[in-house]
Parts: structure tokens; sequence; C-alpha cells
């Protein structure tokens, strides 16, 4: 049990939140058909912090969050841009962008990993879930202790703040949300300014995407936005319930990821742990894959029915 | 630094380096080809799609290598790995598409985070393990061709150049499935077959390529050069080889700059190169780049203002903007003082001449009016043949008021 407090109950609250957050904003995205802004925006946040890096010389947490915030938007700016100006269509426009600005950071971290820079492509990529040991959590009691409280290590604070705004955003919003995501056009007509909402939206997905880098690594994140809601998508015809499918297929994919990542090679008899983010990830891609192949709406409105 | 560079421009710096530098233009341009039909075909981001699901292939067949045979850097059978997982990769994400409901984007995106968040997990079962050459396998992510062996080059030469015939040979095949999947069935080809063929040539281009820019910036080489291309032309076959070209500049730019200094990683620099050419083309392609649409607006902005400040003129009305009293003094339409110049009436009376023409023309012939050019600002005498022009003005109606 207290082998657990240390080392297990900050990881996998933060994986539990984090994925909950991503699969919130991620039902709107897939709706929309934009999934793929997650990927992008968690791509560019490896430049955004690499820039960051270099013009303030630390990796202090603010500094890396505000470098892969401003790249966030420039990102999304600069897709915009050479979609609208260029007449180039969005997907291809977005991948324009993403991977030049991702092979801008490769070079700028290359180029100057010559100074022995903790910062590097994986780390980026798998995140260090398993790093957020809590040191003075030696035991139930600790819950309720101040002094250890204090200890627990900021990403779960951070975690649980974004959560908390991309709650907060998705309740107060959920109505002209709602609208923009499923008829932009009526929406307009309404005055519920569907390009604010759009906004809004791309802003939490970076908010959200970036918390989550620190803290777990960029595959989860793009896993999140897309697996459970995806998922969901395929059990039911209700926004509301297609929600609720998300956060439980989010909570699932955390808890049975975060296990599997620890025990199954002990089952398999060697002594070895795997990534977790990776873990839980793939367990979302087996929770999607499920619902494909049995979900009971799976089906696309008015296509034949198979047997 | 410049020397160097410019020996590497100039083949000069050795067999290898020359031989890699062919070999990274030769997949960049089969890359800048492929990736023109699927620009076109609209499913540019199938290739992320394909890259990131490598990874599971290329670890598996890592681990399998290295407990065989104790190293696990052997290139055709990391390849094959690659290829194996991709194309199941490929497949989910068209039966996805095909049988739910959820939208590509959403296949794509959930196919690629779980491809490669498994291949991030068997990574890290490798690194618990004492295979050989571990460090070469991160060398897929972001590519590595510094320490790239004869073989190796070679082998990425000869398959570039074998998906160079085959898109030469069912080049318009490809074509006809781009623009119209609908008539090509009609015409009795099989579409289904002509998209996996295409998709099949997309993940060979895919796969030989994660050596030179590494899996998650190959992506790049399939679309950025077919944008660019697409801004210099609107014939479909000359932007296909204008890709492969620019591609293939990429690669060239690309492999020469990274073998300037020690450790300067290729694919990002060939990347940043097409980049480069993107964001000229973007910026001064004379049909749609941003500065040609911006004199283009210009020009338009200016014909209208001197057309409705000539009109103003002739109603003898006061003219107060700014932009327009500036084009009218420049032709010496007005004075400095805002009066009209005798120039400037006869000009007016010309121009509510041409506007009452075209309102006319407009009013007998809707549909011939709607084909040929909406502002009415092109004088009708380029437009219409003298004839036309001497019937339209017989039906003109008197002007109202004799000035």
């Amino acid at each position: 049990m207290n082998e657990f407090m240390m080392f297990s109950l900050v990881p996998l609250t933060v994986a539990i939140i984090i994925s909950m957050t991503c699969a919130l904003l991620g039902n709107f995205l897939v709706l929309r058909r934009q999934s793929l802004i997650g990927d992008a925006i968690s791509h560019v946040a490896l430049p955004g912090i690499v820039v960051s890096f270099l013009i303030t010389g630390t990796l202090a947490s603010l500094a890396m969050m505000l470098g892969a915030g401003v790249a966030a938007l420039v990102t999304v700016v600069l897709i915009e841009l050479i979609r609208r100006l260029g007449r180039v269509e969005g997907s291809a426009a977005m991948g324009v962008v993403f991977t030049s600005l991702f092979a801008l950071g490769v070079l700028l971290l290359e180029w100057h990993g010559a100074g022995g820079v903790h910062l590097d492509v994986e780390h980026a990529l798998y995140g260090n879930l398993e790093s957020l040991i809590w040191f003075e959590g030696s035991g139930l009691g600790a819950l309720f202790d101040p002094v250890a409280l204090a200890d627990l290590p900021p990403q779960l604070g951070r975690a649980a703040w974004v959560g908390l705004v991309v709650v907060t955003f998705v309740v107060v919003m959920r109505r002209p949300l709602v609208l923009a995501s499923f008829d932009p056009d009526f929406a307009a007509s309404m005055r519920a300014r569907p390009a604010l909402v759009d906004l809004l939206l791309v802003t939490l997905v970076a908010v959200a995407a970036i918390a989550a880098f620190e803290a777990v690594g960029s595959i989860i994140v793009i896993a999140m936005f897309v697996c459970p809601a995806a998922a969901a998508r395929l059990m039911t015809n209700r926004l509301g319930a297609q929600i609720a499918w998300s956060q439980g297929f989010a909570v699932a994919a955390a808890v049975v990821g975060y296990l599997l990542a620890g025990e199954a090679p002990r089952w398999l008899g060697f002594e070895a742990s795997l990534s977790a983010a990776g873990m839980i990830a793939t367990v979302a891609g087996l929770i999607l894959l499920a619902a494909c192949l049995f979900g009971p709406c799976r089906a696309r409105t008015g296509s034949a029915q198979r047997a | 630094m410049m020397e160097t560079w410019w020996r590497a421009l100039t083949f000069t710096l050795g067999y290898n380096t020359s031989l890699v530098t062919v070999g990274a233009m030769l997949l960049a341009a089969a890359a800048g080809m492929v990736g023109s039909f699927v620009l076109l075909r609209k499913r540019a981001l199938v290739s992320d799609a394909i890259s990131h699901s490598t990874l599971p292939g290329l670890a598996l067949a890592f681990l399998v290598m290295g407990v065989w045979q104790g190293d696990g850097r052997v290139l055709p059978a990391l390849l094959a790995g690659a290829a194996a997982s991709a194309a199941l990769g490929l497949w989910l994400v068209q039966r996805i598409g095909e049988r739910t409901r959820l939208g590509e984007d959403a296949a794509i995106g959930a196919v690629l985070s779980t491809f490669f968040a498994f291949g991030v997990v068997l990574i890290t079962v490798i690194q618990t393990l004492s295979v050989r050459g571990q460090s070469g396998l991160t060398g897929y992510l972001v590519g590595a061709t510094a320490g790239m062996l004869y073989s190796e080059a070679l082998l990425i030469a000869a398959c570039a150049v074998g998906l160079l015939l085959a898109l030469l040979v069912w080049r318009r095949d490809l074509l006809l499935l781009c623009f119209d999947a609908d008539f090509a069935r009609t015409q009795g080809f099989d579409t289904g077959r002509l998209d996996l063929l295409l998709l099949l040539l997309l993940m060979a281009v895919v796969v030989i390529g994660l050596k030179v820019t590494g899996l998650i910036l190959v992506v790049a080489l399939t679309i950025i050069p077919p944008v660019a291309a697409r801004f210099w032309t609107d014939q479909p076959m000359r932007m296909v080889a204008l890709a492969a070209l620019l591609g293939a500049l990429s690669g060239y730019l690309g492999v020469s700059l990274s073998s300037v200094r020690e450790g300067l990683p290729t694919g990002p620099l060939i990347v940043l190169a097409a980049f480069t050419l993107f964001l000229v083309s973007f910026l001064f392609s004379p049909r749609r780049g941003v500065l040609a649409s911006l004199l283009a607006y210009r020009r338009l902005r200016q014909r209208v203002h001197l057309r409705q400040g000539l009109l103003a003129l002739g109603r003898d009305e006061p003219i107060f903007d700014g932009l327009t009293l500036k084009l009218l003094q420049r032709r010496g339409h007005v004075r400095r003082d805002g009066v009209a110049t005798p120039a400037g009436l006869a000009a007016a009376r010309d121009a509510e001449h041409e506007e009452r023409l075209w309102a006319l023309y407009r009013r007998r012939y809707p549909d011939d009016a709607l084909h040929r050019e909406h502002a009415g600002l092109t004088p009708i005498g380029q437009v219409l043949s003298a004839d036309a022009i001497m019937a339209l003005e017989a039906e003109l109606p008197p002007a109202e008021t004799a000035r």
C-alpha cells in the first residue's frame, strides 16, 4: 500500500485526469472532424519548448508551457493563413505547418544538443509519467497531512487546474459549442458566434495538450483526443451519453494501461517496466477497436445494415 | 563552412555522401510524385497515419533480429517489418472509414496514436533487453543519414528508382482516379484497386524514407512539395513533375547542408528546405501566390475607384474619398482643388456611356453577361465585337438630361 501511495497514486491520478480532460474535448473534435488538430498541436509543442528554452535558458514549467502555447497559437494562425490565402486544402495546410515546425524544433535541439541540455525528442514523445513520485506519500495518513500534501508533484495540481478549466468551459459554453459543432451555419444565423467558439475550443485543446504534454508526453495526448471520443461515438446517438461513455473509456484506458505497464512484464516473468503512457494509449486504441467491431451505433446512418 | 557546403553541392565530398545525396533526391522526387496524387485525392494526412504506424513493425523486427542475430540493425528486415505494420495500419484506416460512421480524420488520428504508442511500449521492452545497436533505432524517429552504410544508401536509391518507374507507368490511371473516380468506374477501372495501388505506393515511399528523414518527418516529403507545386500550375501532370523536382531539390539542399557540420540532422534540414521552397511559392507564385493576389486586389480596387470617381464627375457630384481623388488627380481628370478638367469630363462621359452599354447588355443577354465578366470594368470594346456594340448603341435610350 505504501509503495502504491508513493509510486503509483500520483501518476495514476494525473493519467486519469488528463485522459478525461482530453477525451472531453475530443468529443467535439471528433464531431467536427477536426481530430487531427490535437495531433498538430502536440507536434509543435516541441519547437515551442525548445525556443522558449533558448530564449529564457530555463526548463521551468511556466516558460515551457508559455513557449508551447505560443507555438500552438502560431500553428493555428499559420494553418488558417495558408488555407485561406493560398487556397490549400485544410488537412494539407496542417501537414505543411506542423511538420515544418517540428523539423525546426528538432534542428534547434540538435544544434544546441552539444551543450548537454536535458531535453530530447524521446522525452517529449514518451513523457515521464513514472517519475512523478510522491516521496512523502508514506501511507494513507499522508493524504490528510498538509506537510506531505505540499510535497505532491506540481504536475498533479496543474493537471487538475486544466481539467477544471476545461470542464467549466464545456459546461458554460455547452449550447453554443454543440450548436457550432453540429451546424455552424445555423449557429451563425443565431448569433452564436461559431468562429469565436472554434477559436476557444482550439485554445483549450492547446492548453490541455500542453499540460498533458509535460506530464505524460504527446502520444497519449493524441490518443486521448481521438480514441475514447471516437469509441463513444459508436456507442450512442446522443451527445450527453457520448460524453459519459468517453469519460468512462478514458478512465478505463488510464487505469488498465497503467496497471498493464507496471504488471504485465512481471506476469511474463521478467523484471521491467514498460512505458505507461504508451500502454495507456494502446489500451485506448484497443477500446476503439472493440467499439468498431461491436459498438451498437457503429454503422453510418443510412448505410445498409449487415448481419 | 561555405566551402564544405559547396563541395557537398558539387558532389565532391566523397563517394558515400554523394550516394546519400542522390538517394535522398530520388526518394524525395518519388515522394513528391505520390504525394501529388494523394493531395489531389484530398487524403494528404493518410501518410501521417502510415508513417506513425511503422514504429511497432520496426521495433518488432529489431527485437527479432536482435534476439536472432545479436544486432537489430538490419535495414532490409527493419523495412519489411515497418512495411508490414504500416500495411496493417493503412488497412485499419480504410476499414474504419468505410465501415463505421467515423470520419477519416478520426480513423487517422486513432491509428497513428495507437500504433505509435504500441511502438513506444515495444521500444521500452527493447531498452530492458541487452540488444546491441539500440541507438540505431532512435535514428528512425528523426532520421540519420550521417552513419548510413553504402549498402543501405544503395538499397534506398534502388527502391526510389523502382517507385519512380512504377509511378510513370501508372500515372494516367492514378490521375483519372484523383479527378473523377465515378467516371473511372464507368470506364471499367477498378477504383478500389487503384486506390489501393496509390496507398501502397505511398506506403513504399514512407517506409523507404524512414531512414532518411525519420518517421515523423517523412510525412512532410509527401505533402509540402506537392502543395508548393500546386501554386505554379493548374495542369496535373505538370504539378506531379514539378512536385518531383521540388522534392529532389529539397533533398539535394537538405543533405548537402547537413554535411556542413557534424551532427546536423538530415531529416529536418530536408523538410525545412522543402518548406522554404513552399514559402517562396506561396508568396511569389504569379498565379496563386499571396503577392500576386495582393497586386490583383489592388488593381481591381483602383479600377473600381476610378470608375466610380468618373461617374461621380459626370453626375457633377462632389468626391470625398481620398483614394479616388488621388487616382483622378494622377490621371489629370481633376485639378488639385477637386474641379474636373476638360479631359476628366470627357473621360467621365466615356465612363458613363460604357456603364450604360454594360447595363443594357446585362439586361438583354443576362446569361452571356454572366459568363463574360462580372465587374463590368473591362472596356466593352474588348469583350464584344464592333457590330454587337453598334446594335447595343442603337437601342440605347437617349441620355436623360443634357448637360
